[in-house]
């Protein structure tokens, strides 16, 4: 499904953002900018099914990655028997990626009102805030949250293993129930038996900030940006050649150039953007000036804005060498419990380290599109699904620097020094 | 996001609990290959009447019980 045209030209919806960032840090500020959450407007059995109608209508998708349609989760926690618990996503562990940490910092609030709203929609008593530990956010949280007096719902802080796959959905649940930040095998799902067993809501953090403006301006005003099938506003993380690296507010049907323009433009001829992070897409330079990038897959390559981190690499740069580097990292982040992540994502690592160095001939890449193709949806998380994902959009899109490597020739690119960010601070254990 | 449970049976592994011991290949070629590592790579799609009980003795037979027939889809590849 390709994504349907913004129905107003970004620069006309403008005056319409920010939506989420800039609501104010300080609980009194939120509320003087929100006044209280909307609980009554949603009261008993008929208000939160009318709470669910409404973000169902608003057509919100997931801003954790998957863009899956948040009112259908919400529906399906709410019709399990037990009561529901509520986990939010704050996790971000995503290292191009800035927009979770940005708006918990700028817009606590929002965040904590779209879970309490949340909880209400599906029946929950308990939510639980997800974030990495280490840093000064998990102890900021806790200071805002002593501030909310009277939240109908009993507030925990989990503070998660600094690992890529432990802010999977089940591995989330896993380690809240068992101090274990791995995976686990699905079914059941979350939403289906999650922490302590009972019907579990997972929802990213951004998610539940859109839900607390849905609560309060209705589903059309919702829908006054984005398209048909994406409406809102959505927050990206832009990184690389760019002049104002940041994370900004943008509306999804927004073309390629314009998102980039949006952070002050190219510094410098570009050779390819990637888009929705290290699960994502590479798309070539300039002839992708003009995708529409929104949570609908669109084009060949199936380019999505994911978790919304994207990334400007210059042309000189070698996205070959870029790709086998973080293809390394996402095989060091495997939690090696499933053969074809523990085993194949390293081999497509050392077969991409060796395309990119040039020493290796066409059988090497038959090698490696085989490996691709023999290892996606083989784990019982979907983390080998997107480190394919992306290995395989740089053999398309730098196929021409592909032909120069196998032939023997290294491009000038490798010896730039690596841009895609790494994280600073990982852990290695589990627990 | 419900699955009916009246599916046909499909066989399922729990990549998990697979720890590549390759004895469901032996008793079911028909629907498992080895990938390079020696994992069981699963064919999915809905078991033929004939193939079931041939499905279960595998189940019954993986040493870590990594295997499964049911009509519930886990992953879709
Ligand atoms: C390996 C892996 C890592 C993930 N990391 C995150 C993350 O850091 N933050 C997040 O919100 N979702 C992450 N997700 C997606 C979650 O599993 C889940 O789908 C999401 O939190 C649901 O929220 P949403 O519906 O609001 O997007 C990850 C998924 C995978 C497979
Ligand atoms: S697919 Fe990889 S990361 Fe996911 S559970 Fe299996 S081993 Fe862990």
């Amino acid at each position: 499904m390709t994504s349907v045209l913004l129905e107003r030209a970004p620069w006309e919806t403008a005056p319409a953002l920010p939506r989420l960032l800039g609501t104010g840090r300080k609980l009194a500020e939120h509320r003087e900018a929100y006044g209280g959450i909307p609980l009554r407007t949603f009261a008993g059995e008929e208000g939160r099914a009318r709470l669910i109608q409404e973000v169902t209508q608003a057509g919100l998708r997931g801003r954790g990655g998957a863009g899956f349609p948040t009112g259908r989760k919400l529906a399906s926690v709410a019709s399990g028997k037990k009561t529901p618990v509520v986990l939010a996503n704050g996790c971000e562990s995503e290292p191009a990626s800035r927009k979770d940490k940005t708006l918990l910092t700028h817009a606590p609030h929002l965040v904590l009102d779209g879970a309490v709203l949340a909880a209400h929609a599906v029946g929950a008593e308990k939510v639980i805030i997800c974030v990495e530990r280490g840093g000064s956010l998990p102890e900021r949280l806790e200071r805002e949250l002593a501030q909310r007096k009277g939240d109908p719902v009993k507030w925990q802080i989990a503070r998660i293993p600094r690992r890529y796959v432990s802010s999977e959905e089940s591995a989330l649940v896993h380690f809240v129930n068992s101090g274990d930040g791995r995976p686990i095998a699905v079914p059941p799902r979350p939403y289906e038996r999650g922490v302590d067993g009972r019907p579990t809501l997972v929802d990213n953090v951004e998610t539940l900030g859109h839900i607390a403006l849905i609560a309060r301006y209705g589903p059309d005003w919702f829908r006054e940006l984005g398209t048909q099938t994406d409406p809102g506003s959505t927050l990206v993380t832009i990184g690389g050649a760019v002049a104002q690296p940041n994370v900004y507010e943008i509306v999804p049907g927004m073309r390629i150039g314009e998102v980039l323009d949006a952070a002050g433009g190219a510094t410098e001829p570009l050779g390819a953007v990637l888009v929705g992070g290290y699960f994502g897409t590479w798309v070539p330079m300039p002839e992708g000036w003009s995708m529409p990038l929104s949570h609908d897959r669109t084009g060949p390559g199936g380019v999505t804005l994911g978790a919304g981190a994207i990334f400007a690499l210059p042309a000189d740069a070698c996205g070959l060498a870029e790709t086998a580097r973080i293809t390394r990292y996402l095989a060091e982040e495997s939690a090696e419990q499933c053969g074809p992540c523990m085993f194949g994502l390293p081999a497509i690592a050392d077969d991409l380290r060796s395309v990119a160095f040039g020493r290796c001939g066409p059988a090497t890449r038959q090698r490696l599109m085989r490996r691709i193709e023999m290892v996606s949806g083989r784990g019982a998380c979907r983390h080998p699904d997107g480190a394919t994902r992306f290995a395989t959009s740089a053999l398309t899109a730098f196929a021409e620097d592909l032909e120069t490597h196998l032939n023997g020739w290294t491009c000038s690119g490798v010896s730039r020094d690596p841009m895609l960010p790494l994280p600073k601070a990982r852990d290695r254990g589990w627990r | 996001m419900t699955s009916p449970s009246e599916d046909p049976p499909r066989l399922q592994v729990n990549p998990i609990a697979c720890v590549a011991h390759g004895v469901c290949r032996e008793l079911l070629p028909e629907r498992i290959t080895m990938d390079e590592w020696g994992y069981p790579i699963v064919d999915g799609s809905p078991l033929p009447a004939d193939l079931v009980a041939h499905a279960r003795r595998a189940v019954a037979a993986c040493p870590t019980l990594a295997l499964r027939v049911d009509g519930k889809l886990a992953r879709r590849r």
